[in-house]
């Protein structure tokens, strides 16, 4: 039976305080490293490339000044004063010591953020919308589904062991924003009837065998959710491989069961458990809807807003590219990306974060999202504010007008911090966003997701770039694979290899062809550059990257 | 991590870990670890290397994954042979950090 148990400080405290025990035992003799591994792990501590890595998930994305403020303390007192925003909604150190974390631990739990389940084959932070709360879109906010989930999902006994790691992800308005088709169960609010429901998904995920999910109910009432998402995990559970690692992602089960069969086999398991919930869900949502109330909107001129945008073309580029349509009058979204030329992607600097949450009082309703493109959002401004706003992130470094465009890359960590990964993603990023701002192309082409991952786990979602790039290592040398046609939200594709793997070198070369085509081959300046390639096919596109295949 | 690997005269190689209390790269040495990869002890003997690898797997209260690398004899000391042990030994590539600002060095940055 569903227990309400709001993940509280006292909570993440105690679970601090148990972690700092086990360190020390770790570090007295009492624990071999076999045995301390699974326990650091479960408190989202690895050991990466250079050092260890701690692994915080921001719920939903939703985060407070105070709490941002803290994350900023931790970076400078326990890292090298930057911490680095992930595609799933969490913050990762990369410098802490093993002794320090029970302390970083500690911090994060006065303000109520924590490392549990950030790791291990359990179920993962809950993601969302960035907009959640905001969107002109929205049919309802999406929070309040997520911290459900969240609550129920945190040590849940029976879903501790599962056989592999299990990632839901829920999204709130019309457009997908929240990657659904790609996560191991993906939820899209919809309504039938007047009645608020879920459209579910499940066996999407990417990797070495990248999937999109199926939609295993195309209506499941709110009142459900629980029951049938533990009914899909607990069928998942009993029959998901274990035998080989690379096989056991619900993804796999569901493709080598077929989606009828696992479906029938949910849908017994809801039969019997959808009555031990009783309605103690729904009394906690409840509960939860009332701490994600929207804030006290005010009704005034922006009158200001307007006239700036006229008279500043840097303004109205950086306006006309960062904000996003909010359902207030008056109101919209600001999305302060991490990706300026140079810059590495999802990477924020303690005064960066600072900075952020003293806006977001200022400015902001006290609100920041962190968003799965590693970006972060203040999703409530009112539009006379803007002028100021962007005055003092300019000043920050922090007003790139390249949200969605081609700079706006995501970038996992790659081999420059990860120890999975075959080869670099950073500094291929860097070059691609420094190579086409230098050359003056990137407002020319528009709207495109570039994606890079280090390697194949796929942490950078590069199945889902409408030009995806995968580092691998070919005899010992970086090698890069480009993917073409990925799409993560409308139309949800993944990117199909166009080629043979390049060189790091010739990495940017070959984008710059490739952009070049498309604007040869677009029907006009307002043809993205996913619909180009939509329309005319893979070929035209890999005659750019591959010009000695088309002369021959 | 990498592939198991044996060392021989031809291919010679060096065992490297993380510290435990740190987390940063540590490589073995003639009288313990040492965080500076010039000071390994480069392995030749396949028999001597698997008794040293013992012996560091055995030092868990130091050293955390501890393995045999692949390296090449240089003018100062062991290089890597791969381009994730050279990572391993620069840094990352987007901040000095690292093991090589530990050293303050004037090394080229990769």
């Amino acid at each position: 039976m569903f227990d309400a148990r709001p993940v509280d400080t006292d909570y993440v405290r105690h679970r601090a305080a148990q972690f700092r025990a086990q360190v020390a035992r770790r570090l007295d003799g009492s624990l071999t490293e076999e045995e301390f591994r699974p326990l650091r792990l479960m408190n989202g501590v690895y050991l990466q490339l250079h050092a260890y890595m701690l692994r915080i998930a921001v719920p939903y994305g939703t985060i407070s000044p105070d709490q941002m403020r803290m994350l900023a303390h931790l970076a400078e007192n326990y890292d090298k004063g930057y911490g680095h925003w992930t595609t799933r909604q969490n913050i990762q150190f990369n410098w802490p010591k093993l002794v320090d974390i029970p302390d970083m631990l500690d911090h994060l739990a006065s303000v109520g953020l924590h490392a549990i389940q950030t790791s291990g084959n359990t179920i993962r932070n809950t993601t969302t919308d960035a907009f959640a709360g905001a969107a002109q879109d929205e049919i309802a906010d999406p929070r309040p589904y997520a911290e459900l989930i969240r609550s129920w999902s945190t040590d849940h006994a029976e879903f501790q062991f599962l056989p592999r790691k299990f990632k839901i992800a829920i999204s709130g308005g019309a457009r997908d924003r929240a990657l659904v088709a790609a996560h191991d169960i993906g939820l899209r609010l919809v309504q039938r009837d007047g009645q608020t429901g879920f459209e579910v998904w499940v066996g999407g995920g990417l990797g070495r065998t990248p999937m999109l999910g199926q939609v295993i109910r195309d209506f499941l009432p709110e009142g459900d959710l629980l029951p049938y998402l533990e009914s899909i995990i607990a069928t998942y559970n009993l029959s998901g491989r274990r035998d080989n690692k690379y096989k056991a992602r619900i993804k796999i089960t569901v493709s080598e069961r077929g989606l009828d069969v696992f479906k029938a086999e949910v849908e017994d398991e809801f039969s019997r458990r959808r009555h031990d919930f009783r309605g103690a869900d729904q009394e906690a949502l409840a509960g939860f809807r009332d701490r994600f109330a929207p804030p006290a909107f005010r009704n005034a001129p922006f009158d200001g807003f307007e006239a700036e945008r006229k008279a500043n073309p840097a303004f109205r580029s950086w306006a006309d590219t960062n904000l996003h349509s909010h359902r207030i009058e008056g109101y919209t979204s600001v999305i302060v990306t991490f990706k300026a030329p140079g810059a590495t992607p999802g990477d924020a600097s303690a005064e960066q974060m600072r900075l952020l949450a003293d806006l977001a009082e200022r400015y902001g309703h006290a609100d920041l999202r962190i968003s799965h493109d590693q970006n972060v959002v203040l999703p409530h401004v009112h539009k006379s504010d803007l002028p100021a706003l962007y005055l003092a992130l300019r000043e920050a470094g922090l007003a790139t007008a390249n949200a969605g465009l081609t700079s706006d890359i995501i970038a996992c960590p790659g081999m420059d911090y990860c120890t999975l990964a075959t080869a670099r993603s950073i500094p291929i990023a860097q070059e691609i966003a420094e190579h086409f701002r230098a050359e003056g192309l990137e407002e020319e082409i528009g709207k495109l997701n570039i994606r890079i991952s280090g390697c194949i786990n796929a942490c950078g979602h590069h199945h889902l770039g409408h030009i995806g790039i995968l580092g691998l290592d070919r005899a010992g040398v970086e090698n890069y694979q480009i993917t073409l046609g990925g799409d993560g939200y409308d139309i949800p594709a993944i990117g199909q290899r166009a080629g043979a793997g390049f060189p790091a070198e010739e990495v940017v070369p070959a984008i710059d062809r490739l952009l070049r085509a498309y604007l040869e081959l677009r029907e006009d300046a307002g043809e993205p550059f996913i619909d180009a390639y939509r329309r005319l096919g893979p070929a035209p596109f890999k005659a750019a990257l591959y010009p000695e295949t088309a002369d021959a | 991590m990498s592939k198991a690997f044996t060392p021989t005269t031809a291919k010679p190689g060096v065992i490297t870990a993380n510290d435990l209390r740190e987390g940063h790269n540590v490589w073995m040495c003639d009288d313990g670890w040492t965080a500076d990869p010039a000071q390994a002890t480069l392995f030749e003997d396949e028999a001597i290397a698997e008794l040293a690898l013992l012996k560091a797997i055995g030092q868990s209260d130091l050293v955390v994954g501890p393995y045999m690398v692949e390296a090449r004899r240089g003018p100062n000391g062991p290089e890597p042979a791969h381009f994730r042990e050279a990572f391993r030994q620069t840094g990352p590539s987007n901040y000095y950090h690292g093991i090589q600002a530990a050293k303050k060095t004037e090394a080229s940055h990769v």
